[in-house]
């Protein structure tokens, strides 16, 4: 066979999964019902969200303090929107901005401890600004929070017209926009920048002795992470049109948790798998059967299970296909 | 022209722990292009004056210079970007990176690397001249084949080895080594012996903790010896031998027990 040939299959063989992947997400809303293409928006915000999750921990600390973040992205974007008329992309940006500098200002206490007394310190500080929305009514709207946030506005391509209020327009917006944050995401993590988050992570003293600056990486990683948790905030905010402080307490902490514990963090689909097979389990088993109040339990059963019996998460299991399949290959090709 | 200063100064440096005095008013000097010997019993305070002078601890009193410049209480990475750099005994490398990876990690004082360089793509030029580096780097500790190695699974020696390289990326004047002949054999222990000297051709002066007392007399131009966290003797390794004080509280046993284990 002629060596062009060999290295055409060989791209056909890289992009062809992704093009699978792109088709699929792309056809995948006009076979659900109403409610399931709505839940497919909130999936594809919590994988922004999560994601961002990870990045935190790959410097080795783990937040309690990001659903919060994502609270704060929400809360900016939608009175940026609604109160100062800023139109709802920039809003959104503005949003991820708000989150990132919030993140900014926490690290600086919170970034003097490690481990668990950043864990809790990072819920305490988390729960005082969650509070404070619920105690200010002006300008954040109180227990009962902002309503009437501005969606995206209709676009019009010639004849073609986008109304972000059909689901299925909003999730291929946000769709557009996770692409564009796992690609941020990605690049950061392989590129000088990743080495050191993983060195600062797993032997920060050694990392400091040779002039690497430990508690500022900590905290450039947690600005990103509140950065695309602050966007995930912004996205769900314009879709809803309603943002509280209930919708960002612990218990949707624990959601995150979740999902980077039982998909795993030492890859960058982890989390996805976490998101999104957890989501397919809740919303086929749970809402299916009507046993919607049995979501927390749920969570709770699967997260000390999956801790018990997949300790490296989910994405552990496609590791382990792959190291298969990558030996059965070279034992077939060996035959040959 | 000003006389050049020494490369390292204490003066009447200080740790306390409680009522604890784990380093007590202690001053030495150390000449620029010398290594130099801090040895003593255990428990004399030996490394926690390594993690004072390195600013892994921030001093209870005293100063000390690093080549005329005050340094007292600075953090260690910032210590460690006026050109003095420490290794340590354990956890001197990362495990799960690879030598090659674990080298670059020391290089990050000339590889600033920010978000946008990240997110654009333009550290690969950069890390192109970095390449070349690393690789004489590995060359100089005979690590040149092991480059894609999960640094983790080296032997024993080459991970020491490795731990001096990551230090030596960063490209120090003065290198602080703790310990570095510790839990090696003989065969091991000769070739760091080398290693130590050709680190000092390299225009690199170095501290030495270590408790192999061969190791010690070989390479050291002057010993400083410790005890209860004081300055007992200073000296060559010929005057430390014979200096009644070192051999009453140290050497009388020590050197003996050390010599005949290895």
């Amino acid at each position: 066979m002629p060596e062009s040939a060999t290295a055409a299959l060989f791209s056909v063989r890289r992009w062809l999964p992704w093009a699978a992947l792109v088709a699929l997400l792309v056809a995948l809303p006009f076979f659900l019902t109403y409610s399931q293409k709505e839940i497919l928006v909130f999936t594809t915000i919590n994988v922004i969200l999560v994601v961002g999750y990870r990045h935190l921990t790959l410097t080795g600390e783990w937040s309690l303090g990001h659903v919060v973040m994502m609270g704060c992205g929400a809360y900016a974007s939608a009175l940026a929107a609604k109160y100062a008329s800023v139109p709802v992309p920039l809003a959104i940006l503005f949003g991820g901005a708000a989150a990132a500098a919030v993140g900014w200002l926490l690290s600086w206490p919170l970034l003097r401890m490690k481990g668990f007394y950043f864990l809790i310190g990072s819920f305490a500080a988390g729960e005082v600004i969650r509070l404070l929305w619920k105690r200010f009514r002006d300008p954040f709207g109180g227990a009962k929070g902002i309503k009437r946030i501005p969606g995206l506005e209709e676009v019009q391509f010639g004849p073609l017209r986008i109304d972000f209020f059909d689901p299925v327009a909003y999730y291929f917006f946000a769709l557009t926009v996770a692409a564009a944050c796992i690609w941020l995401l990605w690049r950061m993590e392989h590129s000088p920048l990743g080495a050191l988050y993983h060195a600062v992570h797993w032997g920060d003293d050694l990392a400091r002795s040779v002039g690497v600056p430990a508690r500022k990486l900590r905290r450039r990683a947690m600005v990103t992470a509140s950065f695309f948790a602050g966007t995930a905030g912004a996205l769900l905010a314009h879709y809803v049109g309603t943002v509280n402080p209930t919708r960002f307490n612990v218990e949707e902490m624990v959601y995150v948790l979740t999902w980077a514990i039982v998909g795993g963090v030492t890859t960058l689909y982890g989390p996805i798998l976490g998101v999104v097979s957890l989501t397919l389990v809740n919303e086929i088993m749970l809402r299916g059967l009507g046993l919607d109040q049995w979501r927390p339990l749920f969570y709770g059963v699967v997260l000390i299970l999956s801790v018990l019996f997949l300790p490296r998460g989910l994405e552990s299991l496609v590791l382990q296909a792959r190291a298969h399949l990558a030996q059965l290959l070279a034992r077939h090709q060996g035959e040959r | 022209m000003r006389e050049a200063a020494p490369i390292l100064e204490l003066r009447r440096l200080t740790m306390r722990f409680g009522g604890l005095k784990a380093v007590d008013g202690l001053s030495f000097s150390m000449a620029a292009g010398t290594i130099h010997g801090l040895i003593g019993p255990n428990g004399a305070g030996k490394t926690t004056t390594f993690n004072a002078i390195s600013g892994f601890y921030r001093p209870s009193g005293g100063r000390i210079f690093h080549d005329g410049r005050d340094i007292t209480a600075l953090p260690m990475e910032k210590v460690a970007s006026l050109g003095l750099v420490r290794t340590f005994q354990h956890a001197t490398l990362f495990r799960e990176l690879s030598v090659r990876e674990n080298v670059l990690v020391g290089c990050y004082l000339r590889r600033k690397s920010g978000l946008s360089d990240a997110i654009l793509g333009n550290w690969r030029e950069r890390e192109k001249a970095l390449a070349q580096e690393t690789t004489e780097l590995l060359g100089f500790f005979g690590l040149e084949d092991r480059g894609d190695f999960p640094a983790g699974n080296l032997p024993h020696g080459m991970q020491r080895a490795l731990g001096m390289a990551i230090a030596l990326a960063a490209r120090p004047r003065l290198m602080l080594l703790d310990e570095p002949f510790a839990g090696m054999n003989a065969a091991e222990t000769e070739s760091m012996m080398r290693l130590v000297l050709r680190l000092r051709e390299r225009g690199v002066s170095i501290l030495l903790v270590e408790h192999d007392m061969r190791a010690v007399m070989g390479l050291c131009d002057c010993i400083t010896v410790m005890n209860f966290g004081k300055l007992l003797a200073q000296g060559t390794p010929a005057a430390i031998v014979s200096h009644p004080q070192v051999i009453s509280a140290y050497l009388g046993s020590g050197m003996d027990d050390d010599a005949a284990g290895m």
